[in-house]
């Protein structure tokens, strides 16, 4: 494999084949060496299984979320790690719908997707992973993970920048001895913010790490069409219109929430 | 003084610490300006079976707390803000990770909340409140809790909004047939009355030690862990996995046991990183819910 310098990193997808497609053209003509996928394929969006085609042809190179893990095998629920009944109400028809609409070969592929990647870009040792390197759905916020928990994360995973995504919400942190650590953000839906773009990050090592989180719009009013005519909640609809979220939100830790509308 | 609790004489299972995540703190020791009927361990204004913490102590155990890689802190007692160097003691707190502060809501002091205002503002980490309200009526509430604590208390969650804080309301489950879909619709009304349009809520079950004994009742012979129980179990929803507690007579376990003799770890950190045998009943509550004590609105932790 030639080495590496500047990747492209999508977090959770949820069945947004639309941010997707527009991620990986945006990213294509911004020049990265490859393209990887943090997991959770599924959830939130319409048609799950638009997402697939996009990834072999592209050549996108996956790891398994929850969701994955979860449709993958089959499993009764998403494994989000929601604590609260209403949150947990809107994890399971999303979950439900998902696992209808993705057809066994779709499945199976999930299934054998790996857990993490390990991969040098530049000089700087690569882990990527869904949650944190120690548990595939852990939530790491920005504003509840003290910085020395990151360096032990770092120094039991022996990696130089550890990237991750499933709280849908993107950070970096700078740790000692040029050590990073990265969330993505994800592709699936907005951040929260008020604005319909979603997110994604291009990592580089030419040779300084660097990590540019990059806004893309896409077309979210047909995505919205869509959801309503698969006839998914309203509440999904109305964030991908207006970039609030409306559900998911009692994992929130404090500060993230008050940036919230709901 | 209180009755240390029992030490159970059976075979138990085993916990090792995975990772030091949750740094607690018996900040205000058992001293309390309530007296609930429910709690576990009798905090009263005139339990002093543990004293507050100063801010010197605290930050040691916070510096002692950077190598373990520890990813949050939390503050509890007793009523912590009786404690007259809680808002230093946060103050410090935020420069070293997240702070969660368990109290009852009903002695804050506005300049104290504006300090904490800009603490947060300037720290990269959230401080989160959680105020214990037991009912969504007075009389609900202050049966519990103590006659006027129901309108004290949402006096506090209104301080609090006021200073942009969005309170965790922490709701025992005082009565056996309780209904948790009601007791969110009705916290939800009342908060919502009180200017909190997005309410967050956890509720809890209650713990049957201390107070609560004689209020309820005390745990039964076969409330307990065996080792049979912890087979296939996911550890990480006990606190003793991944948690221990900092008073001032030494380290302990976790917040619910620190008056089991037993519970006690050591003098610091490092001497508190040993297994711990699940010797108590209440480590039944733990197991049967998951960590209750965690930010999350249910027991189940985020995993």
């Amino acid at each position: 494999m030639p080495e590496m310098e500047r990747i492209a990193v999508f977090g959770g997808i949820y069945n947004n084949y639309l941010a997707l497609d527009a991620a990986i053209q945006d990213a294509r003509q911004r020049g990265v060496d490859a393209l990887y996928c943090l997991g959770d394929l599924g959830a939130f969006g319409p048609h799950p299984d638009r997402v697939f085609p996009l990834l072999r042809e592209h050549a996108v190179q996956c790891i398994q979320g929850n969701y994955d893990i979860s449709i993958g095998n089959d499993l009764s629920d998403c494994q989000c790690g929601y604590t609260d009944p209403r949150d947990n109400y809107f994890a399971r028809l999303s979950y439900q719908y998902t696992y209808q609409h993705t057809n066994s070969a779709n499945r199976d592929w999930m299934k054998d997707l790996p857990g993490q990647r390990r991969r040098q870009l530049g000089r700087y040792r690569v882990l990527m992973c869904h949650g944190s390197p120690r548990r595939m759905n852990e939530f790491l916020w920005e504003s509840t993970t003290s910085t020395h928990f990151l360096e032990h994360l770092a120094d039991a995973h022996q990696a130089d920048v550890i990237l991750g995504t499933h709280t849908g919400i993107k950070w970096h942190r700078q740790l000692s001895g040029d050590r990073h650590f990265v969330n993505v953000g994800v592709l699936g839906r907005p951040e929260n913010d008020g604005r319909t773009n979603v997110w994604y990050a291009i990592v580089e090592a030419r040779p300084e790490f660097r990590v540019e989180f990059i806004p893309l719009a896409y077309d979210h009013p047909a995505l919205a069409a869509e959801m309503r005519s698969e006839r998914l909640p309203d509440e999904f609809v109305e964030t991908v219109l207006t970039g609030w979220w409306t559900t998911c939100l009692e994992v929130l830790p404090a500060r993230e929430r008050r940036r919230g509308k709901w | 003084m209180s009755i240390p609790l029992p030490i159970l004489d059976a075979p138990v299972p085993s916990v090792s610490l995975a990772h030091l995540d949750d740094l607690w703190f018996q900040v205000s020791g058992t001293v309390c300006n309530l007296t609930c009927h429910h709690c576990f361990i009798s905090c009263s204004p005139h339990n002093h079976t543990f004293g507050f913490l100063d801010v010197e102590t605290v930050r040691r155990a916070l510096e002692e707390s950077v190598p373990l890689g520890v990813k949050e802190y939390y503050f509890t007692g007793g009523e912590p803000f009786l404690n007259r160097e809680m808002v230093p003691i946060l103050e410090w707190t935020l420069r070293y990770g997240p702070a969660s502060i368990l109290t009852n809501g009903t002695v804050f002091k506005d300049e104290w909340l504006e300090r904490l205002r800009r603490a947060e503002d300037a720290s990269l980490y959230s401080l989160e409140f959680r105020v214990s309200i037991d009912g969504f009526t007075a009389e609900d509430n202050d049966a519990v809790r103590g006659s006027g604590t129901f309108d004290r208390a949402m006096r506090g969650v209104r301080q609090l909004l006021a200073h942009g804080f969005l309170p965790i309301i922490t709701v025992a489950r005082t009565r056996d047939d309780a209904d948790d879909v009601a007791l969110v619709k009705g916290f939800a009304r009342v908060l919502k009355a009180q200017g909190y349009d997005r309410p967050r809520l956890k509720i809890l079950p209650t713990l049957r030690l201390g107070a609560e004994v004689d209020r309820q009742r005390g745990y039964r012979d076969e409330e307990r862990v065996s080792p049979e129980m912890l087979e296939d179990f996911d550890q990480g929803l006990l606190i003793c996995n991944h948690s221990r507690v900092v008073t001032d007579r030494g380290v302990y376990v976790c917040p619910i046991l620190i008056e089991a003799a037993d519970a006690r770890l050591g003098a610091t950190l490092a001497e508190s990183l040993t297994p711990y045998p699940l010797r108590h009943h209440a480590c039944f509550t733990c197991y049967q819910y998951g960590t209750i004590c965690s930010n999350a609105s249910s027991g189940r932790r985020d995993a």
